[in-house]
């Protein structure tokens, strides 16, 4: 563990520069913290990507990866349900495109109620943690539990109960419910992790955290790293 | 750093009074406190005179007495002066009523005063403050007396980061008969700040509730300020404003987006259990009950009235604040059926509202209150009470208030708040029950007893 510890650190001082972790270092950090992660890549080539789609199984998802792109969506960086090597070559020749493009992440498809956790630190309070409904219309119905860290499990409890849309996460309409053990584990071990990286942060989201009644997987993160000296980090 | 000299002077010394200028906001403190307070006070300035009959003093070191509390009401660029030399005289604290620090850009005059204060362990409250009003003992503001709205004296103490507002709320507190323990106003905050008025209040047997009104916190401080707040064993009310986020600032993240200042301002405070109030109405209401009662409720409502539409409207605020309306078991319909009077008994709704019509007379609230106080799932009673009713008397208040006592559970009214009424409504205060001026700040009061609740 007090090797994960420093790899993520030595992970987030090497993205400073870029003033954000870049998705597939902070799918490492998650990773190395102990989170369910999909199995991923960071292709070069097509050929690559082709080579490690073989291996896990269609479909897939591609992602663009750019210290350029912080809202992937936003710019059609992001494919999912890839059901072959053709459709693989053509997301990563359109990713190519991009700017900045680094390469293209390939990773499972996951399912399950998507999610949003998320952090920042704030000049008043410090360590916020949010739990929401996730996805990209997640600042439109603005489902969100906000809460200081750290964490207690009755305040997991309450976050996870506070949602507008609690009961889609226990089976609404027969629908598959999420394991909410798992989902109050992650949320707090969420939680540690963010007070273990203290004030160098300025916001984390792992959007979307996609949870179902086996699974609680980070399948998209970005965290953005707080400017030099800036607010909260007293 | 003690702030009893502060809320508890015996003498203070008044810099800046000024012989030849009557109207310099130095003189009518030095005024009011002499003519009005049971206090020693002085006045200093270097030029000498003297003011109402007493002789102004050219430096503190010829003030006879030791002070307890110096009012600084001169030029910004002689305070440092000023406070090095109460220091230097053991004065016990300050309150510092000049502007023209932070808030005009002297960021570098107000560390100034600051670092010798702390160097001297020396408690100052502002600059650029109205400073500190407790009842018939201090007040330090520069405002004529009969200009003043002061409200009686009460348990609730209010730190207040404006001074506008502090003395705006003191007249909503005199109009709704709230009772004021201590008032202060902190301005630019640069010693002294919402953190150390919350320990000092939290200490101080003659406060019951903390009330704040809050611009915005330090770094960290307002996670300070909850962490204290929330396990002070008093209940804290926080009127906070500044509430629209500033500008136009990019956020990159979408927690960052949802988590804004006053998003997380609003849920770390209900984290903590700590009461925000959105606006003034909330306040005053908020304060009044948790000055009437310190245990927290779950906040399932009994209610009776002699108005279907005043129970409606009740019955529909409780639920938009997530408070229940439980309604009556069946023996207790026939209990409260038998104790209530032939002419209301065949008439009245014996369901949650109570109402009791138009026929109601002052025995059949306390048959109802009697069955409220009988069922373990009602925590709160609510009267709506209408005294243009033939058969309501001024005596009601008296009698609910007590059986409310015995029986443990608060009870709130709501009397429309005309001079006709006053005689009603006082025998409700007086007997301990708060009585609301309008329903929704009625149900603003049992909500603030539930919020409490840790």
């Amino acid at each position: 563990m007090i090797d994960a510890r420093s790899e993520i650190r030595r992970i987030v001082e090497a993205a400073r520069a870029d003033g954000w972790v870049l998705e597939p270092d902070a799918k490492r950090i998650f990773t190395l913290a102990g989170f369910d992660v999909p199995r991923f890549t960071l292709a070069g080539t097509a050929l690559e990507a082709i080579r490690f789609a073989g291996e896990i199984g269609y479909p897939v998802v591609a992602k663009v990866v750019s210290p350029r792109i912080l809202h992937k969506s936003d710019v059609g960086g992001v494919a999912v349900g890839i059901a072959d090597a053709g459709g693989l070559e053509a997301a990563f020749l359109r990713f190519q495109g991009l700017d900045g493009f680094l390469g293209m992440l390939v990773e499972e498809m996951v399912s399950g109620v998507e999610l949003i956790l998320g952090a920042k630190t704030d000049f008043q309070f410090g360590p916020m943690i949010l739990l929401g409904m996730g996805g990209t219309g997640v600042e439109i119905y603005k489902d969100v539990a906000l809460r200081m860290a750290p964490l207690s499990e009755k305040d997991a409890l309450a976050m996870i109960e506070g949602l507008k849309a609690h009961r889609l996460l226990t089976g609404y309409r027969g629908a598959e419910r999420v394991d909410l053990k798992l989902l109050t584990a992650t949320l707090l071990a969420f939680a540690s992790l963010v007070s273990e990286l203290g004030g160098g942060i300025e916001s984390i989201d792992i959007n979307p955290l996609v949870c179902s009644s086996r699974r609680c997987i980070v399948a998209d993160a970005r965290i953005i790293l707080q400017k030099e000296n800036g607010p909260g980090s007293a | 750093m003690d702030l009893k000299p502060l809320f508890e002077p015996r003498t203070m010394a008044v810099f800046g009074v000024s012989a030849s200028n009557y109207r310099h906001p130095a003189n009518e403190i030095f005024n009011k406190n002499l003519l009005r307070y049971p206090i020693g006070v002085y006045g200093v300035n270097p030029r000498g005179g003297t003011i109402n009959g007493q002789p102004i003093h050219r430096n503190i070191s010829e003030v006879p007495e030791e002070i307890d509390m110096a009012v600084i009401a001169v030029r910004a660029d002689v305070v440092p002066e000023v406070i090095t030399e109460c220091i230097e005289a053991k004065v016990r604290s300050a309150v510092i009523v000049s502007g023209g620090f932070a808030e005009v850009g002297r960021g570098d005059l107000q560390e100034r005063i600051v670092a010798i204060a702390k160097e001297a362990g020396f408690p100052f409250v502002g600059p650029n403050c109205l400073g500190i009003y407790v009842p018939s003992h201090v007040d330090t503001f520069f405002l004529p007396g009969e200009r003043m709205v002061t409200p009686v004296v009460g348990n609730v103490s209010f730190v207040s980061q404006s001074g506008g507002i502090l003395v705006d709320q003191m007249i909503k507190f005199a109009n709704e008969g709230v009772g004021l323990a201590k008032a202060i106003s902190i301005g630019n905050k640069a010693l002294l700040g919402e953190l150390d008025l919350l320990d000092y209040f939290a200490a101080d047997p003659a406060t019951k509730v903390i009330a704040f009104y809050i611009e915005g916190f330090g770094g960290n401080e307002g996670r300070q300020f909850v962490l204290r707040g929330g396990k002070c064993g008093k209940p804290v009310v926080v009127l906070k404003s500044g509430k629209t986020e500033a500008g136009s600032k990019a956020v990159s993240s979408h927690t960052a987006s949802l988590a804004g200042d006053y998003a997380s301002f609003s849920a770390v405070l209900s984290q903590y259990h700590i009461v925000e109030a959105v606006n003034e109405l909330e306040l005053i209401s908020f304060c009044e009950s948790l000055s009437a009662y310190a245990k927290p409720i779950e906040g399932r409502v009994g209610i009776v009235t002699v108005s279907g539409g005043h129970g409606a409207i009740a019955v529909d605020t409780c639920a938009s604040r997530g408070l229940s309306v439980p309604g009556l078991p069946e023996n207790i319909r026939e209990d409260l059926c038998k104790n209530l009077g032939p002419n209301v008994r065949d008439i009245a709704t014996l369901t949650n509202p109570v109402d009791l019509t138009g026929s109601g007379v002052d025995e059949d609230f306390v048959a109802t209150m009697r069955s409220f106080c009988s069922m373990e799932n009602i925590d709160c009673v609510l009267a709506l009470l209408l005294p243009y009713i033939p058969g309501i008397t001024s005596d009601l208040g008296a009698k609910l208030g007590g059986i409310a006592r015995q029986c443990g559970k608060p009870l709130i009214a709501y009397v429309p708040n005309v001079e006709k009424y006053a005689m009603l409504i006082e025998g409700f205060t007086l007997n301990g029950s708060p009585v609301a001026h309008s329903i929704e700040g009625a149900v603003l009061m049992v909500d603030a007893l539930r919020r409490r609740r840790p």
